[in-house]
């Protein structure tokens, strides 16, 4: 994964007029990684996705792409990156065919290899059979894809994809998630998204923005483990009293909840799940489902945000 | 790298109907007027014959002829240059040209010089007409060279303003009527000079004063100068306010 530095990204902040969008963030991104970067809307995802492809003047800090300085030497920092925005920029009245022609060409693509590179990007993003078809007949999905193919046509070493996955139905979601992995084998790749399951199907690693601060910037292992809280879920068919449960080693409190739940919190690192199911087993409750209570995107960035990190209360799980 | 994208937008105005229905009209009612000088002139060819010192077939027929064609390409090249920018703008896809390794001002002489190849036609067509006369008789070449330069100069004139007009907006509508506006600002600021371009500033700054003496058939290097130093300076302003989108927010 420590492979050659492709993008860095050094204390980077954006004002709209008073407003602070993008507040000092720093973050590299290195060669055959995923960079997923995740936050709430609003939070300056897309401010930042502007400002590294060159659509958004920093108000200060620094952007290298590959070994060129996106401010200093725009032209040879953007020969290094593809970029698809939120919306495709796509021409509605252009063929596939033509609208990748004009893309390559716009990426200084020579002539004689421009059919290659649209085929390869065509065959990459599922497009073949699709390229003498209008673009504004295509479906949501279709478009997204020519998006991406525009995005990866000059082959750059560094993809730049905000919210891909937007607008799509689950069967396009999959595709186009399975496709940001293949891309993830030659380039590397920042997506950002507000998705928390998108991240973690697809990324190698995440950062977590809020409010224009990165709060987050860790391993895909490492988000798990912020998303572990210290509770698991249990259903029975027969609820049993509750301090039966708290009496078991490990248990903290357990409590019933609106949906007929019990959500026991435990100690960390001392999981009681074991003891739970062979004492159900034993009694006779009929257990029915037992989980790990998993923290929602939300639940994080409180945990991230605030000073002291509360354990969440219980009910609103 | 401008001529891809000069291309790029010299066919998609022919991809849409409003480049052949502006050719259509336009010629249609430019050969009506073409027509009406060249039946004046069969009137009168007698009483022409007669005259010492008469105007020639040329005369006659090309300086009223593109007198018109400029005001009536007045009305038309801002409905031609309004979707350059702010249609990108609209449906978002300004930012492939921003993150492509393109400058700005690649983009902004690309733009113009596409919608400058489609007026070069526009001239051209207009050129067919007085050259017809050629079946039957000569031409003033100088004087219709001097004014196909005139109209040529106007024009790129009139699409670095619209060009500009659409750089503000993302309403093609808005671009076009600023355009307009702007153009028959520039055309009627003579008022006071009455048609001479040393009057004053207001009718050095006239359009209209610096295109009238190419009809004459006099090239006056000033009034070429005058186009070059127009359109180097909306071009400049779009150049700018495209960076100001960048910068700004």
């Amino acid at each position: 994964m420590a492979g050659t530095v492709l993008a860095e990204v050094q204390n980077l902040s954006r004002y709209y007029g008073s407003l602070r969008a993008v507040n000092d963030v720093s973050f590299t991104v290195h060669q055959g990684e995923i960079l997923g970067f995740l936050g709430p809307n609003g939070a300056g995802k897309t401010t930042t996705m502007q400002i590294l492809s060159g659509n958004l003047a920093p108000s200060s800090g620094r952007v290298r792409i590959g070994d060129h300085d996106l401010l200093a030497e725009p032209k040879a920092a953007k020969r290094a990156l593809g970029y698809l925005p939120e919306q495709p920029p796509l021409y509605r009245d252009l063929t596939v065919d033509e609208y990748l022609d004009y893309c390559a060409a716009l990426h200084r693509i020579a002539r004689g290899r421009r059919r290659e590179a649209r085929e390869a990007a065509k065959a990459k993003c599922g497009l073949t059979d699709t390229g003498r078809r209008l673009i504004g007949n295509l479906s949501k999905g279709y478009q997204q894809r020519v998006g991406i193919a525009q995005a990866i046509i000059h082959l750059p070493p560094l993809v730049i994809l905000d919210e891909p996955t937007i607008g799509l139905d689950p069967i396009q979601i999959r595709e186009i998630r399975a496709l940001i992995r293949e891309l993830g084998k030659d380039h590397a790749v920042i997506l950002s998204t507000h998705i928390l399951p998108e991240v973690q199907a697809t990324c190698d690693r995440v950062q977590i923005i809020s409010k224009g601060n990165l709060v987050l910037s860790d391993t895909i292992d490492g988000l798990a483990r912020h998303l572990k809280s210290a509770a698991l879920l249990v259903a029975f068919r027969q609820t049993p009293a509750i301090e039966e449960i708290e009496r078991l080693p490990g248990v903290r409190s357990a409590a019933v909840q609106e949906d007929g739940r019990l959500r026991v919190q435990h100690d960390p690192g001392l999981d009681p799940t074991e003891h739970i199911v062979r004492v159900a087993t034993e009694r006779n409750w009929g257990l029915k489902e037992i989980a790990p209570e998993r923290a929602s995107l939300e639940q994080i960035f409180v945990e991230l945000t605030t000073t002291e990190p509360a354990a969440p209360e219980p009910g609103n799980a | 790298m401008i001529f891809t994208i000069a291309w790029r937008e010299l066919k998609s105005l022919f991809l849409s109907p409003l480049a052949w229905s502006v050719l259509a009209a336009l010629q249609a009612i430019l050969a009506l007027m073409f027509l009406g000088r060249v039946e004046l002139l069969q009137q009168f060819q007698g009483q022409l014959l007669a005259m010492e010192n008469a105007p020639g077939t040329t005369e006659i027929v090309v300086p009223e002829l593109f007198g018109n064609a400029a005001v009536i390409l007045l009305l038309i090249v801002p409905l031609l240059t309004m979707r350059l920018v702010s249609e990108e703008r609209r449906n978002r896809t300004l930012p492939l040209l921003f993150s492509a390794p393109i400058s700005m001002t690649e983009i902004v002489l690309g733009k113009y010089l596409g919608v400058l190849l489609f007026l070069l036609l526009v001239v051209a067509l207009i050129a067919l007409m007085p050259l017809s006369l050629l079946a039957g008789g000569t031409l003033d070449f100088g004087l219709l060279g001097s004014a196909l330069l005139g109209l040529a100069l106007a024009l790129a004139g009139f699409a670095a303003i619209g060009l500009f007009m659409s750089t503000l907006t993302q309403y093609p509508a808005v671009a076009a009527i600023g355009g307009f506006g702007l153009l028959l600002l520039f055309w009627i600021l003579d008022a006071s000079g009455q048609g001479d371009a040393r009057a004053n500033v207001l009718a050095y700054l006239s359009i209209f004063n610096h295109y009238q003496p190419f009809l004459r058939g006099v090239f006056d290097t000033g009034d070429a100068v005058y186009y070059g130093l127009l359109v180097a300076a909306f071009l400049g302003l779009s150049i700018r306010r495209l960076d100001a989108d960048r910068l700004g927010g």
